[in-house]
């Protein structure tokens, strides 16, 4: 019996800006239920990684395959039908509708399988219940992650993919953010988790990628990669740059 | 949807009747019927400025599109006037859907584009070598239709229908959406939302209630020249009045009229050139200073303008 094909699949995927290749052969797979780690230096294409698997921008090589069929170039709104969807590294919030509402509109067009979401509940899972009727213009940054994240969740999404939703937390709440994505992991979401910082990665991932120059050069859990010489050197070649 | 019905029985209904008994009331015919044709067209800019953020400086086209529209239809098919109105509506669709790739542009781009495409479609249409099918520059004279009673009360029908539009997308899913689209693109798709069919249809509905708007007033004045119908003053009223009040709202364009339409009439008549430049530099100042109109400062106030 050959097992479970993936959720997703990323096969030497590849997306050039004019002449500069931001990923340049790129493959990893995602199962359900898994959270994957996406490391790696300022601009090595991890943003980018997550554009393209959510159809901001239509790969220039290779594919990518969710639940079995090729996804490579469908717009944005297909992919969430179909079950994908992400937060922003800054976050984009409809700021002059309010929270509510701003779920309210996923909840509306993401066709959710499970049906329409108990906005109020969802709300509270992030702690975003207080703020319910504020405009989004008023949250604070993390908040305002927060609510992308909410709105992500809305549609019901079976592949997820979050980018830097840490990135400026305190440990109080970056503890608080580890356990809601181990928590949306456990009920079969597959989870790619772009971030900087380590010990976060280290804690809730599964498995990571290290890319570096929209390549990968490791792939493994966070232990082991932290011993990866090429691991080290570019992270020790990005940190003078910074 | 009590929030739809309270709207349309609380602004809608008293706002038509208003204009239904105001000719009983009131000498000047032709000024009501104006006010008619502002209203609507300035509700037609907010569907399609206050719902999606793209400001077209070239509407004036689709008035001028509905207006010739309903014109060669009564002229050349001798069409009768509702027919013809059906007519001017097509016409102004037709030139919507030609116009869709301008959805692509965004900001100021988009709105000197659709300027110059309106300016173009005025080019065409009163080109003496088109004399045959447009009169050309020499003007339309449609004296056999002239009915203004009638045109008045259908105009007022299309008011309503387009109030009713606006009610309707100010407590509708699909409002909510168009609206998501005018934040922020990229993540209304990331809400499901299909960005590209949300936009044309916006436009396209906003084509639709200039171009009828068009029809029905060269229906109402029976005689005009391309320049009548292609006026960038007919744009830059209908914009000030909706920024005025405030888009995005049901009330705010219909307040704009009113305030703004009603000083140009008190005291602009007589120096109307003046009230273009005042009104052009007014919408800059709008859009920088005060983009959400009187609505927002009567909301800073706590005062909630449905
Ligand atoms: N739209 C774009 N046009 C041109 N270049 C781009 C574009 N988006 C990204 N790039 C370039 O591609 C490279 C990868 O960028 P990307 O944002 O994916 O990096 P990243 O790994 O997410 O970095 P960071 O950790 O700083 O967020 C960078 O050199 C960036 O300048
Ligand atoms: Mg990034």
């Amino acid at each position: 019996m050959s097992p479970e094909p993936p959720l997703l699949s990323v096969d030497g995927l590849v997306k050039r800006f004019g002449g500069f290749r931001a990923l340049d052969g790129l493959s990893f797979h995602l199962n359900p239920g898994e959270i994957l780690g996406l490391v790696g230096p300022n601009g090595s294409g991890k943003t980018t990684c997550i554009n393209v698997i959510s159809g901001l921008y239509a790969p220039d090589g290779g594919g990518v395959r969710f639940a079995g069929r090729a996804i490579g170039g469908l717009p944005s709104h297909r992919l969430v039908h179909l079950g994908i969807n992400r937060t922003f590294q800054v976050p984009k919030p409809f700021l002059s509708l309010t929270v509510r509402e701003n779920v309210a509109v996923a909840d509306g067009y993401g066709r959710n399988p499970r049906g329409p979401v108990d906005i109020d509940t969802l709300l509270a899972t992030l702690d975003l219940r207080p703020v319910a009727e504020r405009r989004a213009a008023e949250l604070n940054s993390a908040q305002q992650k927060m609510l992308d994240l909410a709105r992500a969740l809305a549609t019901g999404p079976r592949l997820l993919l979050i980018d830097e939703l840490a990135a400026g937390l305190n440990p109080a709440e970056l503890d608080r953010v580890a356990v809601q994505i181990k928590e949306i992991a456990r009920s079969g979401v597959a989870l790619l988790v772009v971030e900087h910082l380590m010990g976060f990665i280290g804690e809730i991932t599964d498995r990571v990628i290290v890319m570096n120059a929209g390549k990968e050069i490791f792939e493994g859990v966070m232990a082991d990669a932290i011993q990866d010489k090429r691991v080290v050197e570019v992270f020790l070649g990005g940190e003078d740059e910074g | 949807m009590p929030r739809l019905l309270r709207h349309t029985l609380l602004i809608l209904l008293p706002l038509v009747a208003a204009l239904a008994l105001a000719p009983a009331l009131y000498g000047n015919h032709l000024l009501l019927f104006n006010v008619i044709v502002f209203l609507t067209l300035a509700q037609g800019i907010n569907i399609i400025y206050g719902f999606t953020g793209y400001l077209p400086f070239g509407y004036v086209g689709f008035f001028g599109a509905g207006a010739y529209g309903f014109a060669l239809a009564v002229m050349h098919l001798h069409a009768l006037p509702l027919v013809a109105l059906a007519a001017g509506g097509l016409a102004a669709l037709l030139l919507g859907v030609l116009l869709t790739p301008l959805l692509r542009l965004s900001g100021a781009y988009f709105s000197i584009a659709n300027l110059a495409a309106a300016l173009a479609v005025l080019q065409i249409v009163s080109n003496p070598a088109l004399e045959s099918v447009t009169k050309g520059p020499y003007g339309i004279s449609l004296s056999g239709v002239f009915d203004p009673a009638l045109a008045y009360g259908v105009a007022l029908a299309i008011l309503a229908a387009t109030t009713f539009l606006v009610i309707w997308l100010r407590h509708s899913r699909f409002g909510m959406a168009l609206q998501a689209i005018r934040e922020d693109a990229i993540s209304a798709a990331m809400a499901g939302i299909d960005v590209v069919r949300g936009r044309v249809v916006a436009w396209l509905l906003a084509a639709l209630v200039a171009g009828l708007t068009g029809s029905v007033y060269a229906w109402y004045i029976s005689v005009f020249y391309p320049e009548t119908v292609f006026g960038g003053e007919i744009t830059i009223f209908a914009i000030v009045f909706a920024l005025f009040g405030g888009t995005a709202t049901i009330l705010g364009p219909i307040l704009g009229v009113v305030i703004l339409y009603g000083i140009y009439n008190a005291i602009g008549i007589s120096a109307p050139q003046y009230f273009q430049l005042i009104y052009g530099l007014l919408i800059m100042g709008l859009v920088l200073f005060l983009p959400n109109g009187l609505a927002s400062l009567l909301r800073r106030r706590g005062i909630d303008v449905p």
